[in-house]
């Protein structure tokens, strides 16, 4: 299993890179595109023509678009990631001071919305077609039909409003105990729950759904296994394989799609970084952040794969 | 144009109550005044609480943090002057750097690093500096500095927002241990007022880099800085305005979604937000401890009749489409009831240049089918495009077209996304709208948007009586002499010009009661940027 595992990640890694120059390319001809560049953005209404001619010459907008993409590509491959065009900052540490951020609400709410998620499917599937089943099923169905922002918006307006008990914006600077990080991720965690848990719990459910009704479970069950034992011991490994690939698509999203949480709680994440680096057609920035993302999400899809052959012992022996 | 760059507006007309109580006025006098004119009505008590909070108000307390939330912050966010674009950049230098000038209440010029500014023909200025400034590492302010400060702005490579300011500087020099002289390129009479520009703030002399520390002459003294995040300030304790600032610390970050500002006002997470929209406001005075302050600016937002060789260009269309503006209605439908109405010119009531005389257009649906019949407009439509980025844009829009019919005209409102709206659409349809930020002068508005040769002429007018005018006005020494050609222009615009202005836009900021010292400057909203050394927090 073990040289199994390796080349597989072996593999991966390749086709990963390979993937991510791509990516690279198609972002950079995409923000190419859009009208105006970063001199005409940062110079604003004082763009006269000779100050934004000026502005680009300065910053090595006036070279062909082919030579800046093989430019930063060269400095990519040697870890360097450029110099952001609106504020002359290195890139490498715009990014490290935002990317801590985004992994800690990432990770709190992977923690907090995986285990329910898989409670809800694992439940509605051992009791389905019930009461509680149905009960579950609406009450994800309703909350992953609510724009993010209007459940962000509504919750700050009664917890923080009008109930005065958590802050409405979440800042980091003013977490010294472990109560202070439950008060402020708990609204930025809950809204993105809100999103993800539908579609964990639906998978989860579909999966052990699918495996419910095979031979094997039939056999547990006369043989008196309860029906917990069987869930968790026997169904539960077999079904694995979509369960962690639902779970990795949820979660990549949690890196690049959380812009709307990171504005309304004012959480100084990567998003927000992209959104102002497209806003400024800063391209280094976006390029930088594009890498990031896609990166973190070939790391989840890696894991779900590994986790399905460790799951499965016949996948394991080839 | 967008409310990024510039900064300037009109004149707040404060409420005689207001005004009586801030002086201190014993509850008689008041009484008394509130009497003679005729407003008696006004509750006893209401006058008790004003009259005693107004010996409260005179005595500012020291000490105390706030949070203020901007309408935006992103990496582009800078320390140096010369790049400020938004609000939040004028903010942040307001709060660092001290000018050599600074605006009043009134948009004139008052002395700040400069004791005095002379001059003989309003070509050469002499600029006396104030003694004993020091910077906040320690460094004394020479004339060498504001040498650097002003001539750099000149450079490309800076990439200064306020070049086209600058050009009009031909040289500074020092002329003296604590003298400077400003030689310009033609005679400006404004030139006080334009040194008070918030580009134009004073840096120490040499300073290349401005990405991590900033030293200034001003209020504060920076300790945290990250771009998009947050700027943190801190008390400057040899500030050279004695007794001020009252705060220890400011913080300022930027919330770009509205209603997450209003919120975070709210539940007490920040104590000061600027640019809060009109329907916002019944919930901020709604609830106890906090209030809303209305800075009746200059700005404005106006429908482009641009001259192509078509039928915008056709003065009596023009005059048509401007009869057809429901100005009261825009105003009340639009931004609530703030705000005040405008004539078709560019020169807010709050600018002391603003000729009162000029006989205010209504709206007349039947005098704008005349029009449109003079012009033998058709019924073809014409589309006018709106967006989100010219404020209220759309919804003016709409108006006008829901009035169109009355007068026989067919519009067509094209609403297209505020991104890109003023590299893609802003002068470059025959109909289009703008906004316009207030300037200080009305011979900076005139330059840059009425002039012939005007970077930025929106509706294409070419008037070469207005352009001897302008010359002639910019030069003049006399104040009564250039209002009355400045009342002219006005007149000008107004009958000739091809801009649609019904309304000048009002800046709304809120804060918590506890906030208090918040002036207006009809520059833009917290106080023109400069509200950092003034305010201070009750208990």
């Amino acid at each position: 299993m073990k040289r199994q595992a390796y080349r597989l990640i072996a593999s991966r890694l390749g086709l990963a890179l390979l993937t991510l120059l791509i990516v690279s390319a198609i972002v950079f001809a995409m923000t190419g595109l859009l009208p105006g560049d970063a001199a005409q953005e940062a110079l604003g209404q004082a763009a006269t023509p000779e100050a934004v001619a000026a502005l680009r010459h300065q910053l090595g907008l006036d070279q062909p678009a082919l030579q800046r993409y093989l430019q930063w590509l060269f400095h990519i491959v040697s870890g360097n990631f450029g110099m952001s065009l609106s504020n002359s900052l290195p890139v490498s540490e715009l990014i490290a001071t935002r990317l801590p951020n985004s992994l800690m609400l990432a990770g709190l709410t992977t923690v907090v919305a995986v285990p329910v998620a898989l409670a809800i499917g694992i439940l509605s599937a051992m009791y389905r077609g019930s009461l509680l089943d149905r009960a579950l099923n609406l009450l994800t169905l309703s909350t992953v039909a609510v724009p993010e922002f209007l459940v962000a918006t509504i919750a700050v307006l009664i917890f923080a409003v009008n109930l005065h008990w958590l802050p409405a914006l979440s800042y980091l600077s003013s977490v010294s105990s472990f109560s202070d990080l439950v008060r402020i991720y708990a609204m930025p965690v809950m809204t993105l729950c809100c999103v993800l848990i539908a579609q964990m719990a639906r998978m989860t459910r579909a999966a052990v759904l699918d495996q419910l009704n095979s031979g094997y479970v039939e056999m547990a069950s006369l043989k008196g296994a309860s029906q917990v034992r069987i869930v968790l011991r026997h169904v539960l490994p077999n079904a694995i394989g979509p369960i962690a690939n639902a779970v990795a698509l949820s979660l990549s999203y949690l890196f690049g799609g959380v812009v709307i949480v990171e504005s309304i709680f004012n959480y100084p994440g990567l998003a927000s970084l992209m959104v102002d680096a497209v806003t400024n057609r800063d391209m280094p920035l976006v390029q930088g952040c594009v890498m990031v993302f896609c990166a973190a999400y070939l790391a989840l899809v890696l894991l779900a794969d590994l986790c399905q052959i460790i799951s499965n012992p016949r996948l394991r022996q080839r | 144009m967008k409310k990024d760059t510039s900064q300037y507006g009109a004149v707040g007309a404060e409420t005689t109550l207001e005004q009586l109580t801030a002086k201190g006025a014993s509850r008689r006098d008041a009484l008394r005044a509130l009497v003679a004119a005729g407003l008696a009505t006004v509750t006893g008590g209401g006058l008790l609480v004003a009259s005693t909070a107004a010996h409260a108000q005179a005595k500012p307390k020291q000490g105390g943090k706030i949070r203020v939330a901007t309408q935006s912050s992103s990496t582009a966010d800078t320390l140096d002057p010369a790049k400020g674009a938004l609000a939040t950049d004028y903010v942040r230098c307001n709060m660092i750097y001290s000018g050599l000038t600074a605006l009043d209440e009134h948009l004139g010029a008052t002395m700040a690093l400069a004791t005095s500014i002379d001059t003989q023909d309003t070509k050469v200025w002499v600029a006396k500096l104030r003694p004993g400034v020091q910077f906040h590492d320690g460094k004394a302010l020479t004339p060498a500095d504001v040498v650097y400060s002003l001539m750099r702005h000149k450079d490309p490579a800076v990439a200064s927002k306020a070049k086209t300011l600058a050009d009009q500087i031909s040289d500074v020099k020092a002329s003296g241990p604590n003298e400077v002289t400003i030689t310009l390129s033609g005679p400006n009479a404004d030139f006080p007022v334009i040194l008070a520009d918030a580009h134009f703030l004073i840096v120490k002399d040499g300073t290349k880099d401005f990405t991590k520390t900033a030293i200034g002459t001003g209020p504060f003294k920076l300790k945290e800085f990250s771009p998009g995040v947050h700027t943190v300030v801190v008390k400057n304790e040899h500030y050279w305005k004695p007794g001020l600032p009252h705060l220890d610390e400011i913080e300022l970050i930027g919330i770009s979604d509205e209603a997450a500002r209003v919120n975070a006002l709210l539940s007490g997470d920040v104590q000061l937000i600027n640019q809060v929209s009109p329907q916002s406001t019944g919930r901020i005075k709604g609830t106890p401890g906090f209030a809303v302050l209305e800075t009746k600016t200059g700005q404005y937002t106006d429908l482009i009749m641009r001259n192509e060789g078509g039928i915008t260009g056709n003065q009596d269309f023009r005059l048509g489409l401007m009869h057809l503006q429901n100005r009261d209605q825009m105003r009340q439908a639009v931004f609530q009831g703030y705000g005040s109405i405008g004539n078709d010119q560019p020169i807010a009531p709050s600018n002391k240049y603003y000729f009162a005389g000029l006989p205010q257009r209504k709206f007349d649906p039947d005098k704008a089918k005349f029009y449109f019949k003079k012009a033998g407009v058709g019924s073809t439509p014409l589309q006018v495009f709106a967006s989100p980025a010219a404020d209220g844009s759309v919804d003016m829009a709409m108006l006008l077209q829901q009035a169109a019919p009355l007068a026989g005209l067919n519009l067509q409102v094209m609403r297209v996304p505020a991104d890109g709206y003023w590299s893609n659409h802003w002068m470059k349809h025959p109909l289009s709208y703008g906004n316009i930020n207030a300037r200080p002068t009305a011979d900076m508005l005139f330059t840059q948007f009425f002039a012939s040769n005007a970077p930025w002429n929106e509706a294409n007018w070419k008037d070469p009586q207005f352009d001897q005018m302008m010359l002639a006005a910019r030069s003049e020494p006399d104040e009564a002499k250039r209002k009355q050609i400045y009342g002219d222009m006005q007149v000008l615009i107004h009958e000739k010009g091809g801009l649609g202005i019904p309304m000048f836009l009002s800046s709304l900021d809120a804060h918590t009661s506890k906030l208090q010292g918040l002036g207006s400057i009809p520059l833009m909203g917290l106080m023109g940027g400069m509200f950092a050394e003034h305010v201070w927090l009750e208990a």
